[in-house]
């Protein structure tokens, strides 16, 4: 199913310089996996090697946090937003 | 005539400084890496070629290795990252704590140090890792602990001359050598003292805070303990305390003397509980007589009303013929020596707490 990422200033670097990117997928993990295939800089920034989300690392599905629903087995509706932030994190 | 490169890591980028007049005079640009923290750095100048190696990561997007083939003009990235634990390990790659060229005669070899405590060996100068399974299989590894900042394998020794031997030192886990190119380890801890355990005097879980050696006289080793300042002149077989004389046994960093067998400089702090140069003073300490007699390296430096700290790998010394001292602090001074400690000048301040700083002649 044909989804769009939303990326933040920082990470548009690493999907040459795109605010938006559309990829293929029914679940988060799976829209995560698809950006990493055509992205990996901008996949690993996301995910760990074990597949885990990074700490600090949000991903809206609309406006539903994945943490607040099944993590990477949320579901991603056909034509949905998926929103990528950083949390307010650091000193 | 040649130049000298200091790369400055701190917790929120790298600076680097360029002298172009024997140290005299810097020049220093950052950072770069914004809001990356840099554990650890490389000169890589074996064969005549100068790569740059940063480890940087970010709290946000995680950990990455970048290189640079000049000098830091522009730095590239291994797309899919320079190192991952394989999946049946169950673990995630923190960051490098240390970058280790191998020998000149393995000029493609780098290895790496990492949180998790694990070995790496690069067969590409740093451009991929692989994790060095003998290390991450050992037995003992399920006992080594963390410290304060982390459970690393901070510091990585290749030998010299004999590509088989390599050694490790981990916070907590102790000083690990391998004679067998890291295919098996041993510890290596007798003598150092654990006091934080009710026997303080085990054969692994020391909380070795830093290990170095003279490339000429690799068999002689200098530590600083967390507590505890020691020497082994049997490769790691036995230590023994050259503690005596410094105003402290506590702190973080060693750096020995490369053309100076037998000298060495630390940086004390006044203990675990109070890490802080004792009697506000900024004092490198030096030894030239392998331990027996210590001076206090004191001009140039601050010497009332100093509070910063010396991490690990915020000293170091670099390739010249009159070698060149380096002390980066946790208030964001570096200071600088073109004598060998005899007299010092700040090179930067007001940078980022600094994590790491490293030097080579270059050009």
């Amino acid at each position: 199913m044909p989804v769009t990422v939303v990326l933040p200033g920082v990470l548009r670097p690493h999907a040459g310089g795109a605010h938006e990117v559309g990829v293929e997928g029914a679940t988060v993990g799976e829209v995560l996996e698809a950006l990493t295939t055509e992205h990996p800089a901008l996949g690993r920034r996301l995910r760990d090697e074990r597949g885990d989300l990074r700490r600090f690392v949000n991903v809206y599905v609309g406006d539903t946090d994945v943490r607040d629903a099944q993590g990477l087995d949320t579901p991603v509706p056909a034509g949905a937003q998926v929103v990528v932030l950083p949390s307010v994190a650091g000193g | 005539m040649s130049s000298t490169l200091l790369l400055v890591g701190t917790r929120k980028g790298l600076w680097t400084a360029r002298s172009d007049d024997d140290r005299r005079t810097w020049h220093v640009e950052g950072p770069s890496f914004v809001m990356n923290a840099v554990y650890a750095v490389a000169l890589d100048t074996r064969g005549g070629r100068t790569r740059l190696l940063v480890s940087a990561d970010s709290e946000h997007w995680g950990p990455s290795v970048f290189r640079s083939d000049d000098l830091g003009a522009s730095w590239q990235e291994t797309p899919e990252g320079a190192g991952h634990f394989p999946a049946d390990t169950g673990a995630a790659l923190k960051r490098f704590w240390a970058l280790a060229p191998a020998p000149e005669d393995q000029p493609d070899v780098v290895w790496a140090g990492s949180e998790p405590s694990a070995l790496w060996r690069s067969e590409d100068r740093g451009e991929t890792f692989e994790l060095v399974r003998g290390l991450w299989d050992h037995p003992h590894r399920e006992q080594w602990g963390a410290g304060f900042g982390g459970q690393a394998a901070h510091t990585v020794l290749p030998h010299p001359t004999d590509p088989a031997r390599i050694s490790v030192a981990m916070s907590t886990g102790g000083y690990y050598r391998s004679s067998d190119g890291g295919g098996s380890w041993e510890p290596a801890n007798k003598g150092i003292k654990a006091y934080f355990f009710p026997d303080p005097w085990p054969e692994f879980g020391q909380c070795v805070h830093k290990v170095d050696f003279n490339r000429a006289r690799p068999d002689q080793l200098w530590a600083q303990n967390h507590h505890g300042v020691y020497r082994s002149d049997d490769a790691g077989s036995t230590w023994i305390s050259i503690a005596e004389g410094l105003p402290s046994d506590f702190g973080f960093p060693v750096v020995a003397h490369p053309r100076r067998p037998g000298a060495a400089y630390y940086f004390p702090l006044v203990a675990d509980s109070e890490r802080l140069p004792p009697d506000g003073k900024a004092r490198v300490y030096r030894t030239v007589d392998e331990g027996a007699t210590w001076e206090a390296l004191t001009e140039g430096l601050p010497q009332q009303d100093f509070y910063g700290a010396v991490l690990r790998d915020a000293m170091c010394a670099d390739d010249s013929d009159t070698t060149g001292v380096y002390v980066g602090t946790r208030t964001g001074s570096v200071f600088a020596s073109r004598d060998e400690g005899d007299s010092w000048a700040v090179l930067a301040r007001d940078l980022p707490d600094v994590l790491c700083v490293r030097a080579a002649t270059v050009g």
